[in-house]
Formats: structure tokens, C-alpha cells, sequence
């Protein structure tokens, strides 16, 4: 490294200093993707290419069995349902309460904001484990166990400080002028939030959308506690069960993985931009 | 609280009359109120009646008499929770000292404009985006002793001698790497946020003064980036400490933390449910604590306040 910089001076330690760079960066999205890329070529892989020792490193012959199997399996199409009618509930009833409480905060006065903002924002702080017991409790009173809603009641609750946080964010990027505007025309606050805001916050809305989805897609903990009934279980509960159906059946294992990531990984893909500004909305601003 | 009280209480109280009967105002109340209440309901309720639960000899189907302190004495004796409690702290530590020093480092390279800044953001956000619960079943099937390339790697190389899935040591240190794994990337890209918002002037007047890179990093970058860091490392925190989907999967229920300590004492084990409960409380507890600790001690900025 001396060498290069004293005989070709500024030019040639700019050269290498970017050469270094991007083998960094070339390892950097190599050891984040590894997995991924890994666990999928296990899932295509016969068994006794799996079971390989030393392992190999390309696939010989792919196969697509073991996705065969997995969704010829009736509980995992049926998990994959409910991971979908639980994140997209989820989402529908977060951005509806929290687009009506991150208005309230980032345009409108009133005395309690910043009680409000802190009660809301401690959620994100709170240990979701310390409440699983009395929420079960509460729960089964009301015969809520093994329904969708009670897993959809909870995870909303604990998205939406994610969901007014950045909604709150986005919103106030917005220029109050139009609203002002509509309201000397004599729209009421309501009106003014639902004809002007809404949709020129779409996007917002939109980026926010995608966050809270992967929020309630990922989610493990309620749905582990409150539904016990195989046929409600969304993907996160039933995959890691896979392990004891298919015990040395580590393909069918890795096939599942992959098909549940896979979806998160395009919507990360292309919205990546928006994520990204929306993940570090809040952060930055403090 | 009540809107429709507002009208008989407002001669008595000035700032209420001003708050509801104030057109602009009631409809804020009435906005932020099925959010505020649904969080009462469903957080804060729930954690009032668990600290009840916990004074009591309950069970999951049935509310018991006063017992005092008994569940926690019974919960410090148990050494199952002091497992949990230590492995805890240390997964704590470990992984959110390693995220931030690494992710710091990261984001201070990636800290320029270069060619392909949209696949590193990409490539960033893949962990990041995975249910843990599948990293965990992934990595399981990387450790694992017949098909994991981990353990294949690691057999070769001879760095272990023993099986990683069946050594709770080694459990924990493979959830330390993968957490590390799976969040590094975003401690990143909020420390790396945190970087953009520094005005280049600033670097440029302390090159001209003559300040050397150490002086800039120490005496501009850090205390500039001290907010981020603040948010990183509390977020970061308080994830690390609550981990249960970790430790349930990776570890097949084999690896303890004070979370799946609770879990096991409420939801699987009939006789735990007191100590379970005890638990519960004391991880809300010291949690309120860490946060406090970062706000207080530290000085972290949580004003959500208009500008």
C-alpha cells in the first residue's frame, strides 16, 4: 500500500483507495445476502446433493420437489392465508386510526400533544412479552383466543406508533398553504384532512403501508400465544412446527423460507428509496 | 377526557374552555382519541393487571388470592430465570456493542456518493426486511450438523469440536451472530442518515484550520452524529433485550432469555405461571429503566414538538 502511494502519488492512491472501497462493499452485500442465496440453493437441491460432504457450491441438478411438496401441503397454503389476512387487516386498520391521529399531531394545536406522542411512541419501547399473560387472560373472556382478531387487535396496537411516527413525518412535509386554502373556502378540518391531505400524502401513505405490512408479516409472538389452532396460524408460527413435520427434511424446511421472504425481499427491491426515507424519517429529525 | 363533559366543566377551568371549546381543538381530541384509547386498552391496561397477576397465586384460568412477594422470591431462586437473565444481558451487549461499532464503520465508508449506492441500499435492507423467525430457521439449517454449511466450515477450519446446535454456548453466540447480521444493516443507514444532515462547511472550515481526520471524527462527526447514535443504540437496546423469537427458534426452545422465560411460565407450563408473571413485570421494569437511562443520563432528545 506504501509503495503505490509514494511512486504514483495522489492518483494512484485515488485508484486504490476505490479498489479497497469497493471490495468492501462487495463483501459487505455479499455477507448480507449469503443466507438467502445459501438457504435457496438447498431448497433446490435433491437430498442427496443436500446431505453432501464437502458441500457443494453450485446446484448439480436443480429440482423444484421440494417446493412441490411444500405447496401441495394443505397447513402451509393455509398459513400463508392467514399471514395474509392478518398483515393486510393489520395494515387497513393501522393507517386508518394512524392517519387520523398523525393529522391531529403534526397540523392541529392542542394542549396534550406531547402526552399524547409520548404515550403512543412508549408502545415501541414497551416488552410485548410482559403483557401476553393478562392480554390472554382478557382475551379468552371475551372468546377472542384462535381468531384472527385477536392477533390483529394486538399487532395493530403495536404498529401503530410506527405508523403515526412516520405518518406524522410525512405530513408535515406537506405545504399547509392548501389547506389553508380549503379552509377559507369553507371546508371544515375533516374535509380539508380527507380532500387535500390524503391524497397528496399518498405516497407517504403508501411507504408507510409497506413498513406496517412487514411489521405484522413478520410478526411471531401474539400470533404464538394467542392462536393455538393449527388453522389459524400465520407462516411465522408454522414454520419453525415444519421443523418437527419434516424433521430431516431440510429442503421442504429451506423451500418454506424462501417462499415466505421471497415476497418481502421484491417489495424491499423496488421500493427501497422510499423505505429507506421512511425507515430514517424520524430518526433524523429527533 | 370526555368531550361531552366539556360543556358543564368549561366556566370552572380556563385552558378547558380554551381546549374544547375551540372547534379546531375538539376535533383534534376526537382524532387522536380511537388510537389513544385502543393503546390504553390493549398496552397499558394489560400491564396494570399483569403487575395485579404477579402479587397473586392466579392461574391462566384462574384469578387467585393475595400472596405478596412470593412469586418473585420463587422467581430469583429459580436458576432457570438466572439463565434467561444472563444470557440476556449478554446477548444485549454483545450484539448491540458489535452493531453499533460496525455499523458505524459502514456507514462512514458508504458516507459519499459512488456508483451502485442503489444495490448496497438493496442489499442493506434484505436482513432487515426478513421475519426474524425465518433467519432463525435459516441460520438452524446453516448450524446444523449434517447439512449446515457453518458447521461444515467450522469442522474444517477445527475451531469447534462439538455439534453448534447442541452446545448452549455456542447457541448463544451464533443468536449473537445473527442478530448482528440481520440489524447491523439498519444501525447503518441511521447512523449513515445521521452523517447526510452534517453540512460539509463544517468539514471543509476545520480542514482549512488544519485539523488532522482523528480531530474532525472526534470533535466534529461524533457529536454531531450524537442524536442518531442515541436513537441506534436505544432502538437497538431494548430489541436486544426483549428477544424471544431468537432464542424460541434458533434455539429450538433449548436457549433462555428472560422473554421465553416468560413465555414458558404463562403459555406452556401450568405451574410457572406465578414466577412467569413475576417475570413479566420485571422486564417491563428494567426496560422503563434503560429507556429513562438513555433519556435522562444520556441526554437523548425525544421532543416530538412542532418546530
Amino acid at each position: 500500500m506504501a509503495s503505490a502511494t509514494t511512486t504514483k502519488e495522489a492518483a494512484g492512491r485515488g485508484t486504490l483507495n476505490n479498489v479497497l472501497f469497493y471490495v468492501f462493499l462487495v463483501a459487505f452485500v455479499l455477507v448480507s445476502v449469503f443466507p438467502l442465496i445459501w438457504i435457496f440453493k438447498m431448497s433446490i437441491v435433491t437430498k442427496t446433493e443436500l446431505f453432501a460432504s464437502p458441500p457443494t457450491i453450485l446446484p448439480h441438478t436443480p429440482t423444484s420437489e421440494s417446493y412441490a411438496k411444500i405447496f401441495s401441503d394443505p397447513a402451509f397454503q393455509q398459513a400463508l392465508v392467514n399471514s395474509t389476512i392478518i398483515s393486510t387487516a393489520t395494515t387497513v386498520i393501522c393507517l386508518f386510526f394512524g392517519s387520523i391521529t398523525a393529522y391531529a399531531i403534526a397540523r392541529l394545536r392542542f394542549r396534550f400533544k406531547g402526552t399524547v406522542m409520548t404515550l403512543i411512541l412508549a408502545i415501541s419501547f414497551f416488552p410485548a412479552v410482559a403483557i401476553i399473560a393478562p392480554l390472554f387472560i382478557q382475551y379468552a373472556q371475551v372468546g377472542l383466543i384462535d381468531t384472527y382478531a385477536s392477533v390483529i387487535i394486538t399487532d395493530t396496537v403495536f404498529a401503530l406508533p410506527l405508523t403515526i411516527w412516520l405518518l406524522v413525518a410525512f405530513f408535515r412535509e406537506l405545504p399547509v398553504d392548501l389547506e389553508d386554502a380549503a379552509k377559507v373556502d369553507g371546508a371544515t378540518t375533516i374535509q380539508a384532512f380527507r380532500k387535500v391531505i390524503v391524497p397528496l400524502a399518498a405516497p407517504g401513505v403508501f411507504t408507510t403501508a409497506i413498513l406496517t405490512f412487514i411489521h405484522a408479516w413478520n410478526e411471531f409472538l401474539f400470533a404464538n400465544t394467542f392462536l393455538l389452532d393449527p388453522a389459524r396460524q400465520p407462516v411465522t408460527v408454522a414454520i419453525p412446527n415444519f421443523a418437527t413435520v419434516y424433521t430431516v427434511d431440510y429442503g421442504a424446511q429451506a423451500a418454506a423460507a424462501v417462499v415466505v421472504t421471497v415476497p418481502l425481499v421484491i417489495l424491499v427491491l423496488i421500493f427501497q428509496r422510499r423505505i429507506v426515507s421512511g425507515l430514517t424519517a424520524g430518526a433524523v429529525k429527533g | 377526557m370526555s368531550v361531552a363533559s366539556a360543556s358543564t366543566e368549561k366556566k370552572k377551568r380556563g385552558w378547558f374552555k380554551e381546549e374544547f371549546g375551540n372547534p379546531e381543538r375538539r376535533t383534534a381530541y376526537y382524532m387522536v382519541l380511537p388510537s389513544l384509547l385502543i393503546i390504553l386498552i390493549v398496552a397499558f391496561f394489560p400491564i396494570l393487571y399483569g403487575f395485579v397477576l404477579s402479587l397473586t397465586d392466579s392461574t391462566i384460568s384462574g384469578f387467585g388470592s393475595f400472596v405478596g412477594l412470593e412469586n418473585y422470591v420463587e422467581m430469583f431462586q429459580d436458576t432457570d430465570f438466572l439463565e434467561g437473565l444472563s444470557n440476556t444481558v449478554i446477548f444485549t451487549v454483545a450484539s448491540v456493542t458489535l452493531e453499533f461499532f460496525i455499523g458505524l464503520g459502514i456507514a462512514l465508508a458508504i458516507n459519499r456518493a459512488f456508483r451502485g449506492r442503489g444495490l448496497v441500499r438493496a442489499a442493506v435492507l434484505v436482513p432487515w426486511a426478513f421475519p426474524t423467525v425465518i433467519a432463525a430457521v435459516m441460520w438452524r439449517l446453516m448450524f446444523q450438523n449434517q447439512v449446515g454449511i457453518i458447521q461444515y466450515a467450522a469442522d474444517t477450519l477445527g475451531i469447534i469440536s462439538e455439534p453448534i446446535l447442541s452446545s448452549r454456548t455456542l447457541l448463544l453466540m451464533g443468536a449473537i451472530l445473527v442478530d448482528v447480521w440481520k440489524t447491523t444493516p439498519f444501525v447503518a443507514l441511521l447512523l449513515l442518515a445521521g452523517l447526510q444532515v452534517i453540512p460539509a462547511e463544517v468539514y471543509e472550515a476545520a480542514r482549512v484550520d488544519g485539523a488532522n481526520w482523528m480531530q474532525r471524527f472526534f470533535r466534529i462527526t461524533l457529536p454531531l452524529l450524537k442524536g442518531a447514535i442515541l436513537v441506534a443504540v436505544l432502538f437497538r437496546t431494548l430489541d436486544a433485550y426483549r428477544v424471544y423469537d431468537l432464542f424460541w427458534v434458533m434455539g429450538n426452545r433449548e436457549l433462555a432469555s428472560l422473554s421465553t422465560y416468560v413465555y414458558e411460565g404463562v403459555r406452556i407450563s401450568q405451574l410457572q405461571f406465578g414466577p412467569g408473571n413475576a417475570a413479566a413485570v420485571f422486564i417491563f421494569v428494567t426496560a422503563f429503566l434503560i429507556a429513562l437511562f438513555f433519556i435522562r443520563v444520556l441526554g437523548m432528545r425525544t421532543s416530538v414538538e412542532e418546530e
